[in-house]
């Protein structure tokens, strides 16, 4: 799954502009992943540019 | 606050409130949603901004105009510096400032605004068409007709996907970008460094803008493709280690740049995509204010003509998107094709270019001829550079707007 570090995050809309399921709810501050939704594909990951978001498996929980 | 409106826009940046300003203008009810507190910030923009382009849109106001630039220089990897000859003059924005004063022009036609709304969904009606906006404001949740609804929500470009159109953007198309605002910078006053490097800035470039009193922008932008592997943040940080060792941060600013062709589609019945929500930034440099605006302007015109005909239909709203390629789309187009020719070039590519460039006289170095040079082999994307830069680089700044 996907896991915010959410001190690192500015809220600027990146992972949401790649994002193709539409998952990431974000607000002025406030950012929310909807795990069921989410397919693990990272791109949010890939793009955020200062590494807010981490994909680690889910047995590591 | 009415529960009925003739146009409901979703974000109050260059693009939503050009649109709201001429929709208002063209006799129709109109209210803004900003999901932010402050119209303007957080800022999200490295704030430049060509002088053709502004004006022929706005006239530059000494309230939110930080600094005037007189020259551009491209610098290669190895270090040269190309002052680009017969350039037009580019401005560095208050950004916050200028938001401000569009949405402030916007509500003197009569629109309304609302900060602090963030819009959830919208509204259909039984034919599935848009009709309205659902959204949030101050703990209540809000249901407000409108005949069209104009989706200027920026690079996340959800409003787009509640209504149906497939906004997503692929990693070759954003740039993911981080700037600081930094203080006790020593840097040229007056102009504009553009760093290239394949191995510094990846599918993208480093950007320094001076603000006046050793203040800068100082940023990079670098392709979804390569970010992958290393963050934009870590490039940035070893480039001002590097030349700004100095320098202090003042403010960090972080966001995404669709350098995309423009939205396959823009218009729907009942709504309208304008602006980094409709993919309109220039796919070269970034530059998204002036593309919003042209946008905005043409589809706040476009939307209260179709009130005024009781048309909201998806073939009038089409007049938006004609109209939008006649004046920018098409050289977007290009732009895009020379962004894709451009990124691949290797950091030897581009040390030969700017060596040939330096071998030429000071008044040949223009865009066309880096272009030429650059892409020596490409005859088709010469000719796509001649047309685009024929009509000036206006708008290759603001590279995060």
């Amino acid at each position: 799954m996907i896991k915010i570090k959410e001190d690192r995050c500015d809220f600027c809309g990146t992972c949401v502009s790649v994002c193709p399921v539409d998952c990431i709810e974000l607000r002025e501050a406030i950012i929310k992943i909807d795990q069921d939704t989410c397919t693990d594909c990272k791109l949010c990951v890939y793009v955020c540019p200062v590494e807010t978001l981490e994909y680690v498996h889910e047995k590591s929980i | 606050m009415k529960n009925q409106f003739d146009i409901i826009v979703v974000g109050a940046g260059p693009a939503g409130s050009l649109a709201a300003w001429y929709a208002s203008l063209g006799g129709a009810k109109v209210l803004v949603l900003e999901k932010d507190r402050d119209i303007g910030t957080p800022v999200r923009c490295a704030e430049g901004v060509g002088a053709a382009g502004l004006q022929n849109i706005i006239k530059p106001d000494s309230r939110w105009i930080a600094n005037r630039i007189e020259n551009i220089n491209l610098i290669s990897p190895h270090g040269k510096s190309v002052t680009l000859a017969n350039e037009d003059l580019g401005y560095i924005l208050h950004r916050k400032l200028f938001d401000n004063y569009l949405a402030e022009e916007a509500s003197k036609t009569g629109a309304e605004i609302l900060t602090k709304a963030y819009a959830e969904n919208l509204l259909f009606n039984k034919n599935g068409e848009v009709n309205g906006v659902v959204f949030s404001h101050l703990g209540k949740k809000l249901s407000i007709k409108a005949k069209i609804v104009i989706g200027a929500d920026g690079v996340e470009s959800r409003v787009g996907r509640w209504a149906g159109i497939r906004t997503q953007l692929k990693l070759r198309d954003i740039e993911t970008c981080v700037q600081y605002t930094m203080g006790n910078v020593d840097v040229t006053p007056d102009a504009c460094d553009f760093y290239f490097s394949q191995k510094r800035s990846p599918g993208g470039y480093i950007w320094v803008f001076p603000k006046g009193d050793g203040i800068a922008n100082i940023g990079i932008g670098i392709s979804g493709e390569y970010a992958q592997y290393k963050s934009p943040l870590r490039y940035l940080n070893e480039f001002v280690e590097e030349h700004f060792p100095k320098a202090s941060v003042l403010t960090t600013t972080i966001g995404g740049v669709p350098i995309a062709l423009t939205n396959k589609q823009i218009v729907k019945t009942g709504f309208m995509l304008v602006g980094d929500a409709a993919h309109q930034a220039n796919p070269i440099s970034g530059g998204g204010i002036v593309p919003a605006m042209v946008a905005g302007k043409i589809a706040g015109q476009v939307a209260a003509e179709a009130i005024q005909s009781g048309d909201v239909s998806e073939q009038f709203l089409k007049k938006y998107e004609k109209q939008w390629y006649k004046s920018e789309g098409n050289t977007h187009k290009m732009t895009y094709r020379l962004k894709e020719a451009v990124y691949k070039l290797t950091d030897d590519d581009l040390n030969k270019t700017a060596d040939s460039i330096l071998s030429l006289p000071e008044n040949k170095r223009t865009i066309v001829n880096v272009f030429k040079k650059a892409l020596y082999n490409k005859p088709t994307l010469i000719l796509d550079a001649i047309k685009v830069f024929k009509i000036g680089i206006s708008d290759i700044f603001d590279p995060l707007s």
